[in-house]
């Protein structure tokens, strides 16, 4: 293992970590972060942590955008997406349903920093997105579509399909040949489904997926450092305990 | 009605790059200097929670906000432009710093043959080397005339790079300011494979620190931390050079430089011959003043260069049929579809560690460094390795056959997660006469002015070019012996939608001829002589490089033409 901070205390505020690395700052610039306050704060919260024993609740696992069924029909296909295996949780455990809620909920999902004025028109595929439907639109559909094509098919809801059969659908809707959507395709809902899954397995813990860094924790990525200017240079791969955003926050 | 202001010398529109740095000349010099500035205001302090991949990588934070402004783009004249609704292909700078707070830091001068490349070519392979509807032309300066000001920028930045000279690239005055960054085992197994095929490698030259570094303006900044999280995010150390810590500071210690932020220019105003000044939009209140200024410049990026330029009606547009007029012309890119994927079935590397502009290149394929004779393409490229950081959203390759999706993919990107190398080669991109850049006729930005339109392709000269580049990659990841490699050297047409690079040139570009150029060699407007227009909107054409280093060259130089021309006046050349 790599140097863990054994030496350093549980904070990990930039000013400490400069410090310990022996770090000379220059005189100018350098203030913001470095300079920052969120070290001052650390003491008050850790006194308060300490009351708490019991294992947290997560109140971040509970829906902004999806009803019921819509949550598990996006479990079900996110797992299909990226399954459970040896390696570790597939994208279902890892809470990836919840990331995808949350997003469709955000400025994103509405297109907020798109460019969303008129005229539509469709042009050619490298000319890029042309629709006036939102992601969130986008996504509701395709929910839809991936119910109405499995009872047309198999006589039963998405969620209910066997792992073999959710892999026969997806399939189906990658190719975007055999079943129509209105207002959208079902090879553009798998595109925004398949890059928000591994969004949600591997974006940080705070957006609702990647529980427990685990997504992380099954390709050895160490989530955020400080800094690795002292190992780069090193030949041997290393295994370094990940960290999220949380872990700056100083509690 | 727009509210007039009293009347300042100098009014700046953007503060990236080239803004900051003529604004630290010119306020260094004693010059009062108003910034106007479209984004927000930034500080270093705005990084605590910057290492955050899907918030600044995926989803883009520090750039433009398109639902405000974006451009339109079709392939040629007979397609009909589309607005670029969401991000690809390049990223827009917004805010205090421009793209110069979450680029790279990989920074390059261009060949001493890229700023006479039409005379070189002609002279070592005749005028009928060049194809037809290419429109290369001369820059107006020689590399050695430019190097006092390539040096300057190095200095004022801290470049760091190997200090001997490499034979490949134009002769230094002095070495880089800093010793290179590190070596990774990746860099270390490409330069041996390259030296090993009778190329010569060498170090990214760098922008970010590889040491505590004082510069000549008596800035002093921390070093590099290698901290993965580099392009596209804002350096919370302060160690990349970024225009927020380095020129725009020098500025405002002056007293001399007022930066107004939120404050969108929409136009010059002018009387055909000279500007008087400018109008923007306070962009929170929807209020528009009118600046008036001596001397006006553009510094607001390639696309609002032209647009501002077009949407006042300075300068003569461009037309593509008759091929004459100048704002809009040469709009050129960069090809960088070459590149060559190896997977080590038995070895893991640190590849999640990494820096901006952390990496080994060669440029034995670079610009006319090999024989062009036998070959049907000009130019050339870089071919390099760069271990900027893999984050895991999106870096999940996996050999081809591989199904992108379900348990196959998930057990395989995972078994290759810190198992893969590109070598990757970035290509030159020449101007042809149906590519450039002018208004579009249907959509407008936030504040109704007509939206920038590009027509633009990829040509037969880039498909060769990338299909060469691509071999030659292949062949050095080959010695650096994969498991398993793949080779892409296929190029399609130009797909706004996958990032490529934010390396946009031309559209307002420089020479000796206004015939067939819009400014000088101090950027200084050949139809609006207080008029200068400063950035990557000058190149004629883009070499196989990055461009900020000579961005900021020329941003020098202009500065030096402009003090010039407050005292004299008149026409620099
Ligand atoms: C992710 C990324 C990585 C990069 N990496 C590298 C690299 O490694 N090496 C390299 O050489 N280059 C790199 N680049 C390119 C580099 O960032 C640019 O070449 C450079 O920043 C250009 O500087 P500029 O000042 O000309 O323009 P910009 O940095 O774009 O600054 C223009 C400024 O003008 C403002 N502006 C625009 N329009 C208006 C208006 N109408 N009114 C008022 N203000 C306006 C903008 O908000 C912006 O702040 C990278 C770019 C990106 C996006
Ligand atoms: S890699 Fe270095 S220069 Fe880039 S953001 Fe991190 S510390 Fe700053």
């Amino acid at each position: 293992m790599p140097e863990k901070d054994s030496k350093q205390p549980v904070d990990n505020s930039r000013r400490n970590f400069l410090k310990n690395s022996g770090f000379a700052l220059g005189g100018l610039i350098v203030g913001g972060v470095i300079g920052g306050s969120l070290t001052g704060q650390k003491e008050a919260t850790t006194k308060e942590a300490e009351k708490v024993v019991e294992k947290p609740v997560d109140y971040n696992k509970a829906l902004m955008f999806f009803n019921q069924e819509q949550f598990q029909t996006t479990e079900a296909a996110v797992e299909c997406i990226f399954p459970q295996d040896e390696h570790g949780p597939g994208a279902k455990e890892l809470g990836v349903a919840y990331y995808i809620d949350h997003q469709l909920a955000s400025p994103w999902g509405i297109n907020a920093k798109d460019y969303m004025q008129g005229p539509f028109y469709k042009g050619s595929a490298t000319q890029g997105m042309q629709s006036p439907l939102r992601r969130a639109e986008i996504f509701t559909i395709g929910l839809q579509g991936l119910n109405t094509y499995s009872q047309q098919k198999y006589n039963k809801k998405f969620a209910e399909l066997s792992e073999a059969e959710h892999e026969e659908v997806l399939t189906v809707f990658e190719e975007g040949k055999e079943f129509q959507l209105t207002g959208t395709t079902t090879k553009e809902f798998f595109k925004m489904l398949r890059s928000l899954t591994l969004e949600g397995v591997y974006a940080d813990p705070m957006y609702g997926g990647n529980k427990d860094m685990q997504g992380w924790k099954m390709r050895k990525y160490p989530g955020n450092q400080m800094g690795y200017a002292k190992d780069i240079e090193k030949e041997e791969f290393m295994t370094i305990e990940p960290k999220s955003l949380h872990d700056h926050m100083g509690h | 009605m727009a509210t007039k202001l009293p009347k300042v010398p100098v009014v700046i529109a953007g503060m990236g790059w080239s803004g900051g740095i003529i604004a630290a000349e010119l306020t260094k010099a004693g010059i009062k200097v108003v910034g106007l500035e479209r984004g927000k205001g930034r500080s270093t302090a705005d990084y605590y929670m910057a290492h955050d991949e899907l918030r600044y990588a995926q989803r883009n934070e520090m750039m433009q906000d398109l639902s405000k402004e974006t451009i339109t783009f079709r392939h040629n004249t007979k397609e009909r432009s589309l607005p670029m609704r969401t991000y690809g292909s390049f990223l827009l700078g917004d805010g205090l710093g421009g793209s110069g707070s979450h680029w790279n830091g990989q920074t390059y001068r261009f060949l001493p043959y890229d700023f006479e490349i039409k005379s070189k070519t002609i002279e070592r392979y005749g005028a009928k080397k060049i194809p037809e509807g290419m429109t290369l032309q001369d820059w107006g300066i020689t590399y050695d005339e430019l190097e006092p000001y390539f040096d300057k920028f190095e200095k004022m930045a801290g470049i760091a790079g190997d200090q001997e000279q490499n034979p490949m690239v134009g002769k230094r005055s002095n070495p880089f300011p800093l010793p290179p960054m590190k070596k990774t085992p990746i860099m270390k197994m490409f330069e041996e494979a390259a030296k090993k095929l009778g190329y010569h490698p060498y170090t990214i030259p760098s922008a970010n620190l590889t040491d505590i570094y004082k510069n000549p303006d008596g800035i002093e900044r921390a070093a590099c931390q290698y901290c993965a999280f580099c392009e596209r995010f804002g350096c919370e150390y302060g160690a990349k050079a970024d225009p927020v810590v380095t020129v725009i500071p020098v500025a405002q210690n002056t007293g001399n430089l007022e930066v107004r932020t939120y404050s969108n220019v929409t136009r010059i105003i002018h009387d055909g011959k000279k500007a008087s000044g400018v109008v923007y939009v306070n962009t929170l209140t929807g209020e528009e003043f009118e600046q008036p200024a001596d001397v006006v410049i553009l510094a607001s990026y390639v696309f609002n260069n032209v647009r501002i330029l077009l949407n006042s009606k300075l300068g003569k547009p461009y037309d593509p049929v008759a091929g004459t007029g100048v704002i809009g012309r040469n709009y050129a890119y960069q090809v960088q579809a070459g590149k060559a994927i190896g997977f080590y079935d038995d070895k893991e590397f640190n590849t999640f560690m990494g820096a901006g502009a952390l990496g080994t290149i060669f440029d034995d394929f670079n610009g006319d460094n090999f024989d062009h004779s036998d070959l049907n393409f000009l130019h050339g490229g870089g071919i390099r390795v760069a271990q900027t950081g893999a984050r895991p959203i999106a870096s999940n390759s996996v050999p081809k056959g591989t199904k992108s999706w379900g348990k196959e993919f998930k057990s395989t990107s995972i078994k290759y997660a810190n198992s893969v190398i590109t070598v990757s080669t970035q290509g030159a991109n020449l101007p042809y006469k149906h590519h450039f850049l002018d208004l579009d006729p249907v959509y407008k930005d936030a504040y109704g002015m007509p939206l920038l339109r590009i027509t633009y392709d990829f040509e037969d000269q880039d498909r060769e070019l990338t299909k060469f580049l691509a071999e030659k990659a292949g062949e050095v990841l080959k010695e650096m012996g994969p498991s398993k490699m793949q080779v892409s050297g296929e190029l399609g047409p130009y797909d706004i939608t996958p990032y490529q690079s934010t390396h946009n040139t031309g559209g307002v570009v420089m020479g000796t001829d206004p015939s067939i150029s819009a400014v000088n060699r101090y950027s200084q407007m050949w139809d609006a002589e207080n008029v200068f227009v400063v950035g990557a909107s000058s190149f004629t054409h883009n070499s196989g490089y990055n461009p900020t280093g000579t961005v900021g060259a020329l941003s020098y130089l202009a500065a030096e033409g402009i003090l010039k021309y407050l005292q004299k006046g008149g026409s620099l050349v």
